[in-house]
């Protein structure tokens, strides 16, 4: 297996098709000596500069999914593509690289790094990149001001809001202009209407900076925000709905 | 610097057991550090010791070392004052030297005739002034050993020092008005009994010897004096009387009960009588210690371009305690380091092991954003390194109010191979070697034991770091 640089991803990027394709996708993992199923051969495309939503029941492969589709696990069997790289083939180092530089990623739980502060965690992903300290600054602090959270500049992590603290992950995901930002169930630990307000910020933001984003939810209401919606049930993808069309 | 900055922080997270590592560590630090100034302190006052009395060099005839103590005059070096002045006019080895004396090693019996004892003695002939001059040497400013000032005069052939043992025996306390030393308790079986001590009842031509050389102008009659038989070069049983005006406590039982010093010349009168003045030894005091091979190295070249036959012996060789006393210290020392490095090693992977399972989700994040595995090994090894580094700082820092508040509190102890009690100190000062290896090691051993529990981390599966609690 030969590792990628990312110029060589780069050049192997196709601008016109989908970000992601999946081919046949099967996921499994072993509790013991028994292997549990998480995704049973799935196949699909998410279109770019969309608001692609994954939703499926608790258990049902979505975390999973997003996990392959954000280069974070492999498959047990078939293939990913991303931005036309086919991710498989990548070692770690190249895939850690991968990730620095194309994904963005938003969890359910925030994850934020504790000992940064709100403005530090934005930078953070940008100092991984290399990108020079002047830059570094102006990009933070124009992304810090986008989720409107200036004022929380120098506040660590515990010294946040659920709310605040998710629109600090959205600003981190976004920062480094990714090609895509993954969301795994944003808004499962937010209160109603703090999570509306979040999906609607990713609404704008994805819209602002004309970006794709993958959203996880096993709210069915959250899905009129969506471009394409996909349902996941068991593993399997059971409905694809893009937007004023049904598959 | 984002590593440096986020280890820094981190280490600050879990303020408490951040705060007994580095306790751990810092006394860690300060333990070796004390207990290694407490070894400097005594391996430079035994040098001292050793070298006041002995000199760095001794320069004999070739073979005296090993065989010629049994009968010193036999080996005795001729026409000693040329190889004297061979090494005292030396360009090179005049700006190394403190002291160039002669020295005669001398046995025989010491008699108190009228208090009818005697006993072996072994001793040595010096040059007074000489002696005291290296009784002054001190380049670690330890305090001086012994008797520093003999009070004896180079011209003045008549008097000498003691052990205190010698004079004990030979019941001459009450004259010296020494302490602690009680008259000898009478014996069932008198030991004063003229056939069994030869010397107590001397024979008649000895006892004539004696009395010739008794001093005619008693001007010190409070001074004891005692009789010193030996047998000359010759092979002549010769005698001289020494009048004792000072006593000096030897370290060793042994020593104390025998030793003997005198004036150069009165030993070359005991061991030569009227033949051919000799010395046994040229005692070489240097300046300073670190010249020891310089010196040995222009001795032995000075020995050859005249084809003198000598051996040179160092202070380690004439005093066999002092590679003894060192080698036990240092060695007690490395234990100490061992088990303190231990300690600090479990201590900061036990520290590090925690950091590491209550971050697991923070690794999955940051492996999930893109940091490679080695940027994740090397977060926590710099996290190891960092405690290591402000623990041994710390200790640095105690180690030096510890060293400060000891050397200053008056404290006193007798140290090995000194008679009576000496100021408690800690040689931190002058022992930088010892703070900056003691500093790197415990960053060293900080840093590696970072390295099982960041191994841990880097190789963490990050789907699985992601949905730990």
């Amino acid at each position: 297996m030969k590792a990628q640089t990312l110029a060589e991803i780069a050049e192997s990027e196709s601008a016109d098709g989908p970000i992601v394709r999946l081919s046949n996708v099967v996921k499994t993992y072993r509790a013991g000596s028994v292997e549990v199923p998480a995704v049973k051969g799935i196949s699909f495309e998410i279109p770019r500069q969309r608001f692609s939503m994954i939703v499926g029941p608790s258990g049902s492969g979505k975390t999973t999914l997003l996990n392959l589709i954000g280069c974070i696990d492999r498959p047990t069997q078939g293939s990913i593509v991303v931005g036309g790289q086919q991710v498989g083939i990548l070692d770690d180092n190249a895939i850690s690289d991968f990730r620095a530089k194309r994904v963005g990623f938003i969890f359910q739980n925030f994850s934020l790094i504790p000992v940064l502060s709100a403005w530090e965690n934005i930078d953070y992903p940008l100092m991984l990149l290399g990108i020079p300290a002047e830059q570094r600054r102006e990009l933070s602090t124009r992304m810090l001001e986008a989720v409107g959270l200036s004022a929380q500049r120098d506040r660590r992590p515990n010294e946040l809001s659920g709310g605040q603290k998710q629109r600090v992950a959205i600003a981190r995901a976004l920062v480094k202009g990714p090609d895509f930002v993954l969301a795994d169930e944003p808004t499962a630990n937010l209160d109603s209407k703090t999570g509306a307000s979040i999906v609607d910020l990713m609404r704008r933001m994805q819209e602002e900076y004309s970006t794709t984003f993958v959203f996880s939810t096993h709210d069915p209401h959250l899905m009129s925000h969506a471009d394409e919606t996909f349902t996941i049930r068991d593993g399997q993808l059971v409905d694809h709905i893009a937007r004023g069309s049904h598959c | 610097m984002l590593t440096l900055k986020i280890a820094f922080r981190n280490i600050f997270r879990n303020t408490r057991r951040s705060l007994t590592t580095l306790a751990t560590i810092a006394i860690g630090a300060m333990a070796v550090l004390v207990f290694g100034a407490y070894i400097t302190y005594i391996q430079y006052g035994v040098q001292t010791g050793a070298v006041q009395g002995t000199g760095h060099l001794q320069v004999f005839r070739n073979g005296y070392f090993n065989y010629g103590t049994a009968a010193p005059s036999d080996w005795g070096i001729d026409h000693y004052q040329d190889l004297l002045r061979l090494i005292r006019e030396d360009p090179e080895l005049k700006q190394l030297t403190a002291v160039v004396t002669p020295i005669q090693s001398l046995a025989g019996i010491a008699g108190n005739f009228e208090n009818n004892t005697s006993k072996p003695f072994f001793g040595a002939g010096f040059v007074p002034s000489s002696r005291d001059r290296m009784k002054q040497w001190n380049e670690y400013g330890t305090d001086s050993r012994g008797l520093t000032h003999s009070g004896l005069q180079d011209n003045d052939l008549t008097r000498g020092i003691t052990g205190s043992g010698v004079v004990r025996i030979l019941g001459l306390c009450g004259q010296l008005h020494l302490q602690e030393c009680p008259p000898a308790p009478k014996l069932a079986s008198s030991s004063s009994d003229p056939s069994t001590n030869a010397f107590a009842t001397p024979a008649p031509d000895l006892a004539e010897l004696s009395g010739r050389d008794k001093p005619v102008n008693d001007a010190h009659s409070d001074e004891p004096v005692i009789d010193l038989l030996a047998a000359t070069a010759g092979g002549a049983p010769n005698v001289v009387t020494l009048r004792v005006s000072n006593v000096e406590l030897q370290t060793l039982k042994e020593l104390d009960d025998n030793y003997v010093g005198m004036n150069l010349g009165l030993a070359q009168n005991l061991i030569y009588g009227r033949g051919e003045h000799k010395v046994s030894g040229i005692v070489v005091q240097l300046k300073r210690t670190e010249d020891l091979e310089r010196a040995r190295k222009r001795l032995l070249v000075l020995f050859k371009e005249r084809g003198l036959d000598m051996e040179i012996r160092d202070f380690t060789e004439l005093n066999p305690q002092y590679n003894q006393i060192i080698g036990m210290f240092r060695s007690i020392f490395a234990f100490i380091s061992a088990i303190i490095s231990m300690v600090v090693l479990f201590t900061v992977t036990n520290a590090m092991g925690m950091s590491v399972v209550e971050r697991t989700g923070e690794i999955g994040t940051s492996r999930a954003m893109g940091v490679r595995r080695q940027g994740i090994r090397r977060q926590f090894l710099t996290e190891g390194g960092l405690l290591g580094i402000m623990g041994a700082t710390l200790g640095v820092v105690l180690a030096y109010l510890v060293a400060y508040a000891i050397n200053h509190s008056g404290l006193t102890w007798s140290p090995p191979g000194q008679v009576g009690r000496s100021p408690l100190r800690l040689y931190l000062i002058g022992a930088e070697w010892l703070v900056v290896t003691t500093w790197i090691g415990l960053f060293f051993v900080s840093a590696f034991a970072a390295f099982v529990p960041a191994n841990r981390a880097a190789r963490m599966v990050v789907v699985d770091a992601l949905r730990h609690v």
